[in-house]
């Protein structure tokens, strides 16, 4: 048998390829010939002012949701681009550092929103007579809603290497490539990753803000599953509603199945704790593609090609070598850097004041620090009254490991769901009980957020040591003394957690919750949430610019005096 | 003795806080390694005998003096040098193979030739078998022998050993330095020097050519001790129990500022660091050495036998109580103080008081705390006051120890209490209603 195969041509003979390859097969080509399809789509002829044909038929959803994957991919693939540039510069340099960090930190309590009205009319002009600048400018906003906690991560992730593995990567002559690749990416994979899902879902939860671009005076509604809705809620068309919900429940689902979950189980090997633990995720299709023999070949392929690279990027001296002489940090260069800084910001104040007191005057910024001080107690208060109702209930469930196992995974989904698709049924709710929309409207701020804050406390609730459970019991802890001094003390860290990216995700998404708009019927509650959203719509880019730059201001004193205190006191007292 | 590989001349490195004091972590350090030998060096923690290996891996920059590598200045990690560390730090997500591989991948080695080299060193250290397996599914044991594969795949003309067998049991330990020490005799690895870090002083004894002790605040070779015998070298022989012996009285000597009775002068100064020693240890101690077999006279390395503290804790805990004046020192031996004897009879509130008194006579940054809070008309000052204070003369991780130790003895005697919540220290309960 051996001999015969001789005769055949090698591609035959070897073609390689087991049953788990044909399996894939028709999934990996779908995927392929999809994507390829819906990218193609994206450059067309297109005249500004030109009104895109759109349907609420159901059938074309599953094209429309097509489109929107290519662009949340592509967005996706940027951000972390993105994260890696910045995380690299920024742990690396202190320089970088310097500008860098604070200057993600005003990116990332700009909404997107804002982002979008100052962009889209440059990406428009980009690609004249062409669609691909309006979907440029749709991947932007996108790509605003992703990018930034991702860097964030990415950058944590690089500074907290283990200083032993850092040693041990100088000692064995690693190049700042190698390294990159061998000990900062692998070390900061597991939190990109978990972002990168969180991420996702806030693309999804401005998914109608990034289609159906209606800043500065535009009007364009880009083929996609946000304009569908854009248009149902127009047409105050509830059964289309009812659709989008659909495609998008399954849209959510197919990522979860076909993308995240194989790269969560993938990446469980990048988990730092060196022993091993239970909690590893499973995939279906990880497990498929792992028993196959050409997509993992591919995937081998991918490595060498790695290799060679680490061969042509090596550190080509070493310690004895006279370049490797540290040249000493020139201490002028440093302060003349510290100085360019300053002269930038002091340069940014007076700019800011003149531009205050030129075009929107001291009484606008006022009545924008009032609404900005209503958003806040909005978002105070509906974190509280959402702790205590998912409090109790999350400690429930975390102390039943089995139940948890099982909720888990929905409430991850959920986390995902883009909440602002029953916003229309809060409003035709409100408009016909005549409920007061200052008071009604706020519940959809932590609609989408809420659960952040039931996930990290049923993680919180299931990592509390047995034997401190037992202890509770033998001492005969009950009721409220018992939540006093044994729950709420165990699960504070991960309700800190949790609680800090609901209020951001509160804030961001006080723009489109407070300002809710069902065909010509419009709500809106007071707040600074209301107003960019307003502002935006009428394209008036100094009051926009103003709410933004107030609600900034808000997030960031929000973060520092409450939620960063908060969180060291859980890190230094609170934990196991 | 052979040629020198690694030299230090006159090194000297300080580090500098946030507040822009600094310390001296090393002095005036003169060291040659030479082929062909092993070195041990030996010294309490946070006397800058680690900061003297990086320094000699190139890893850190020293401040004044000179480096040299075959006599070529070294301003960074050279080929020929490699290490092992304390936490193996082995990259989690790479195989046993891969990680074996690391060093070869980044010189840019072919694949074949680098997976050759890789097998022979897993084969060498006795990993077999074990080359597509991931760190974490290793015994301590097992990751070690992974970082030790590491560093000898290099073919390395040095071997840096940080602490290597600290972070494994006892048994593994001594069963991974045996295997070393046969690879070294039979002239299997290249590497033609190998300098140890280590808190085990059996452990430097055992395999050391020469061991230096370091002396602390700032860093420098106290003493230097050459050891001939032949390995293998038997553990309970005399020789290298009397060397143990040796060197504990070296150490202790150095550590303790009462080494002899005559010498109550050398007291304790207030931004002095504090032995890390806990209470029930110290009592612990002091009643061993009150009871049979010792009656108040102990050899250092059978009361350490006796107590089964390992060699850091036992020295600080002798420290402590050479300190606060319950033993003190004698030709190696430990011997019992009439405070000593009277602290192992008293009654628990008895032996409070009294440690309380010593605590306020021998350690000047307890009495300086009482002070303060008696002349406050509060009764109450905030711990980052005394944080300030020591940071002027010892680092911040040094000084939140020195603090912690005060902090935990002074609750014990009473002498003043402390809020973890609010991090302020003040007077105990009982004495501010009166």
């Amino acid at each position: 048998m051996a001999r015969n195969k001789q005769f055949f041509p090698r591609q035959v003979v070897e073609a390689g390829g087991n049953r788990w390859d044909w399996a894939l097969l028709p999934l990996v080509l779908a995927a392929l010939v999809l994507l390829a399809y819906g990218a193609r789509q994206m450059s067309s002829p297109y005249q500004l002012g030109e009104t895109l044909p759109l349907s609420l038929d159901p059938l074309v959803l599953p094209y429309y949701l097509l489109r929107t994957t290519v662009r949340m991919f592509i967005a996706l693939f940027a951000s972390i681009v993105f994260s890696c540039v910045f995380a690299t510069l920024a742990a690396k340099y202190r320089a970088a550092e310097k500008v860098l960090v604070p200057l993600l930190d005003i990116l990332q309590s700009i909404p997107i929103l804002g982002f979008l009205s100052i962009t889209v009319t440059a990406f428009i002009a980009l690609f004249p007579g062409d669609l691909l600048g309006v979907e440029c400018a749709a991947i932007f906003a996108i790509f605003t809603s992703q990018a930034w906690n991702m860097a964030f991560s990415a950058y944590q992730g690089f500074r907290s290497v283990p200083a032993e593995l850092t040693e041990a990567a100088t000692v064995f002559q690693l190049s700042g490539w190698q390294r990159f690749w061998r000990l900062d990416l692998p070390f900061a994979l597991p939190g990109l990753l978990w972002n990168m899902m969180m991420s996702m879902s806030g693309g999804w939860f401005f998914v109608v803000a990034s289609e159906a671009i209606s800043v500065s005076n535009q009007n364009i509604k880009l083929p996609g599953i946000g304009s569908y809705i854009a248009l149902a809620i127009e047409q105050r068309n509830l059964h289309a509603i009812g659709w989008a919900i659909l495609a998008m429940l399954i849209g959510v689902l197919l990522y979860d199945q076909l993308f995240f979950r194989p790269l969560l189980a993938w990446s469980d090997k990048f988990r730092f704790e060196e022993t091993g633990g239970d909690t590893a995720q499973t995939s279906w299709l990880l497990a498929l593609i792992r028993r196959t023999e050409r997509l993992q070949e591919l995937a081998t392929a991918s490595g060498r090609f790695l290799q060679r690279s680490f061969r042509v990027f090596r550190r080509r001296y070493d310690g004895t070598s006279i370049r490797a002489q540290p040249h000493d940090p020139s201490s002028t260069a440093q302060r003349v850097w510290d100085a360019v800084i300053a002269a930038g910001v002091i340069y940014a104040s007076w700019t800011l004041f003149h531009f205050i007191r030129a075009e929107v005057g001291w009484g606008e910024v006022a009545h924008a620090f009032v609404l900005g001080l209503y958003t806040l107690v909005r978002v105070l208060l509906l974190i509280f009254l959402a702790a205590l109702i998912w409090i109790p209930i999350g400690v429930w469930i975390g102390l039943n490991p089995r139940l948890a196992a099982r909720v888990q995974p929905l409430v991850q989904f959920l986390a995902a769901f883009p909440a602002n698709l029953t916003f229309p049924v809060a409003v035709l709710g409100i408009v016909h009980f005549k409920l007061n929309p200052d008071l009604w409207l706020s519940p959809l701020m932590i609609l989408g957020t809420q659960w952040y804050l039931l996930f990290n406390v049923i993680a919180g609730a299931s990592t509390i040591p047995t034997e401190l459970r037992y202890a509770a019991q033998n001492f005969g802890l009950t009721g409220w003394l018992k939540w006093r001094r044994f729950l709420l003390p165990a699960i504070f860290p991960s309700f800190v957690t949790g609680a800090i990216t609901a209020s951001g995700g509160s804030w961001n998404a006080s723009i489109v919750a407070e300002y809710v708009s069902w065909g010509d019927t419009t709500l809106r509650a007071h707040g600074i949430g209301s107003y960019i959203a307003e502002m935006t719509a009428k394209g008036d880019f100094p009051r926009i610019a103003l709410g933004i730059g107030v609600m900034c201001i808000y997030v960031m004193a929000l973060n520092h005096f409450v939620w960063r205190r908060l969180y060291r006191l859980a890190e230094s007292r609170l934990h196991f | 003795m052979g040629a020198p590989i690694i030299e230090l001349k006159g090194v000297g490195k300080s580090f500098h806080s946030a507040d822009g004091t600094s310390r001296v972590v090393l002095q005036g350090v003169d060291f040659t390694l030479h082929e062909g030998e092993i070195v041990a060096l030996l010294g309490q923690s946070g006397c800058g005998k680690s900061t003297m290996l990086r320094i000699m891996a190139g890893l850190i920059p020293a401040d004044s003096g000179q480096v040299l590598y075959k006599g070529m200045p070294l301003f960074g990690p050279a080929r020929g040098v490699s290490m092992v560390f304390q936490s193996f730090a082995l990259f989690p997500w790479l195989t046993v193979q891969k990680n074996v591989e690391l060093g070869l991948e980044a010189q840019g080695i072919a694949p074949t030739e680098r997976e050759k080299r890789a097998a022979a060193a897993i084969e060498m250290i006795g990993l077999s078998g074990f080359e597509g397996a991931l760190p974490r599914e290793l015994s301590g044991g097992m990751r070690q022998r992974v970082g030790i594969a590491r560093a000898l795949v290099l073919q390395p003309e040095v071997l840096l050993m940080d602490e290597a067998f600290s972070a494994l049991d006892v048994l593994t330990g001594e069963r991974l330095r045996d295997d070393i020490l046969d690879l070294w005799e039979g002239g299997q690895m290249s590497t033609k020097a190998i300098l140890v870090i280590s808190h085990n002083i059996e452990e430097a004894v055992m395999m050391a050519d020469r061991a230096l002790i370091f002396a602390s605040d700032p860093g420098r070779i106290r003493a230097e001790l050459p050891i001939t015998l032949a390995r293998p070298r038997a553990a309970e022989s005399i020789e290298v129990r009397g060397l143990i012996d040796t060197v504990y009285g070296l150490m202790t000597a150095s550590g303790s500022r009462t080494a002899h009775v005559t010498q109550k002068e050398i007291k304790a100064k207030l931004g002095d660091r504090l032995p890390a020693a806990d209470i029930a240890r110290m009592e612990g101690m002091l009643e061993s050495l009150a009871e049979t077999p010792f009656q108040g006279r102990a050899d250092l390395p059978k009361l350490a036998e006796q107590t089964e503290l390992a060699d850091e804790e036992f020295l600080n805990v002798s420290n402590a109580l050479t300190l606060l004046d319950f033993v003190h020192l004698d030709h190696g031996d430990m011997v019992i103080t009439p405070i000593g004897e009277q602290y192992v009879k008293a009654s628990n509130p008895e032996r409070q008081a009294l440690f309380g008194k010593q605590l306020l006579e021998h350690v000047p940054l307890i009495a300086y705390i009482r002070q303060g809070l008696e002349q406050d008309p509060s009764g109450d000052l905030p711990k980052g006051l005394f944080m300030r204070l020591l940071r002027y003369t010892l680092n911040e991780a040094d000084a939140e120890a020195a603090l912690r130790v005060a902090i935990e003895w002074g609750r014990y005697a009473n002498v003043f209490a402390y809020n973890l919540n609010t991090g302020v220290i003040h007077l105990p309960e009982a004495e501010e209603s009166t």
